[in-house]
């Protein structure tokens, strides 16, 4: 039990896709400009490495070691097709902004890791879990960039005016923080995120993998 | 049997290709009907927009009903009154030989090659029956695709009441700009034609402002996307032009709509 209780939440805090495997940043970029787009790619990309991790450890003992990476490729590939299909039947508006990055699942690196990493060792219910307990970790760190980035660079949050944060267009004191708006924002406030997580969880400290060498003593010479 | 022999990769290879395959086209096939509906819902939508009539907690499909459609032939400016301009595709006309004009290269301004014969208008009205904007489907080639648009023309048929595309697949961040409510803003009061009716519209560089020497005809042009900008030049000068709505324009001067 506890397992998997460690499969499905470790990879929040403790082994975080984005902010310790410094993957799927691309897209962390890209969709957490306003909430409603970051929510749907979050339930998106979990729901895609939830079931490509499931097919795939399901015919991981067929799979000729030689097409591997394709077949696991195309099994994603299908499920991020389907997903983009049905985002596009049923929540129109938010496809459209997300536009090609629905898309670009098929390439976001958690999808291929965890695969390639995990479904292809494990039995299909723990590399389902897997993938759900990383779709977790992903939409934790989307989440809270999305929620810093609507909140402060457009003073809303899902679209809707926070009352506590009176917008200056409106007459009140808050002068939104168009940067936060530009993707840049994203990469400062990702770094900001791993310096805290790194300060609160020390071993995820990478030993330094050099040293700088103290610069040697050169004697001055005085003499003229 | 070991899994690296060639017969069994084939086998694998097939098998996943046909699953995957079935799973992909069942939910494109099973899905499209609802897809075409939001499209068509969307299309609708960018109409209002580009009129200004898009008025939250008024349902698209309400406010649609204040909007007449009507065919217009392109070469005589005039009406078309034996056939439904509801079931009418223009950009499939554009494409049927039957139906259309090929371009030539001098002709072919805005980079279409084809021209459907007749026109979509789409005519909004006020409470009393009066057009209040004039509504075109525009369409022209930017850096890396059509753009698909809408221009609405307020009843004098000159000046611009708002632009909108709806379907384009210009970079994102650069020529994608043309879908920024700021850029679109500045639209509004441009005047389509000149004072002898010939197309006015012209891209500028550096934002225009009241002092500039005939701001009227001037856009701003998009910064980092000189090719879409000028897309968007060229897609207005061929619409306000002879083959396009230029003779039908004219008509709705001189007679009213």
């Amino acid at each position: 039990m506890s397992e998997k209780k460690e499969i499905l939440l470790g990879p929040i805090f403790d082994n975080n896709p984005i902010a310790l495997q410094i993957l799927g940043i691309c897209s962390a970029l890209a969709v957490t400009s306003n909430l409603k787009t970051t929510v749907a790619m979050c339930i998106a990309l979990t729901l895609v490495v939830a079931f490509s991790n499931f097919s795939i450890s399901l015919v991981r003992n067929s799979i000729p070691s030689s097409i591997r990476i394709i077949a696991q490729m195309t099994i994603i590939a299908s499920l991020v097709i389907v997903v983009d299909q049905f985002l596009k039947a049923y929540a129109y508006q938010i496809s459209k902004q997300m536009s090609v990055f629905v898309g670009l699942i098929i390439t976001n690196c958690i999808v291929m890791g965890r695969a390639e990493a995990y479904a292809m060792k494990n039995g299909p219910v723990m590399s389902f879990l897997d993938g759900i307990g990383n779709g977790l970790g992903y939409s934790a760190m989307l989440l809270a960039l999305g929620v810093v980035r609507e909140l402060f660079g457009s003073g809303k949050l899902f679209g809707v005016a926070m009352p506590f944060l009176h917008l200056a267009k409106d007459g009140g004191w808050y002068v939104p923080n168009g940067l936060l708006l530009l993707p840049p924002s994203a990469f400062f406030l990702i770094g900001l995120f791993i310096w805290g997580l790194r300060s609160w969880k020390k071993s995820q400290v990478e030993p330094a993998e050099f040293k700088i060498a103290t610069p040697p003593h050169h004697p001055v010479n005085t003499a003229h | 049997m070991s899994n690296d022999t060639v017969g069994k990769t084939l086998t694998v290879t097939f098998l996943l290709c046909v699953v995957c395959s079935v799973m992909v086209s069942l939910s494109v096939v099973l899905l499209k009907p609802k897809q075409l509906e939001n499209k068509e819902l969307d299309r609708k939508k960018n109409i209002l927009a580009a009129a200004g009539l898009l008025k939250p907690g008024v349902p698209v499909a309400d406010a649609f009903k204040k909007i007449d459609i009507r065919l217009v032939d392109f070469d005589t400016g005039e009406y078309v009154e034996d056939r439904d301009p509801a079931t009418y595709d223009q950009r499939r006309a554009a494409a049927d030989p039957d139906q259309s004009i090929r371009l030539t290269s001098a002709q072919d301004v805005a980079s279409i090659k084809r021209r459907a014969n007749q026109g979509v208008v789409y005519l909004a009205k006020n409470d009393s029956g009066e057009v209040t904007r004039i509504i075109l489907p525009v369409k022209g080639y930017g850096l890396w695709s059509t753009l698909y648009g809408f221009l609405a023309l307020e009843s004098d048929a000159v000046t611009v009441a708002g632009l909108g595309f709806y379907e384009h697949a210009e970079t994102p961040g650069l020529g994608g700009e043309v879908d920024n409510p700021n850029w679109k803003a500045q639209w509004r009061g441009k005047k389509f034609l000149t004072d002898q009716g010939d197309p006015a519209i012209r891209m500028y560089k550096g934002s225009v402002t009241a002092s500039t020497p005939e701001g009227e005809y001037k856009f701003d042009a998009l910064s980092g996307a000189t090719l879409t900008s000028r897309g968007v030049e060229n897609l207005m000068r061929f619409w306000a032009g002879d083959l396009g709505y230029g003779p039908y324009l004219k008509r709705v001067q001189e007679k009213g709509v």
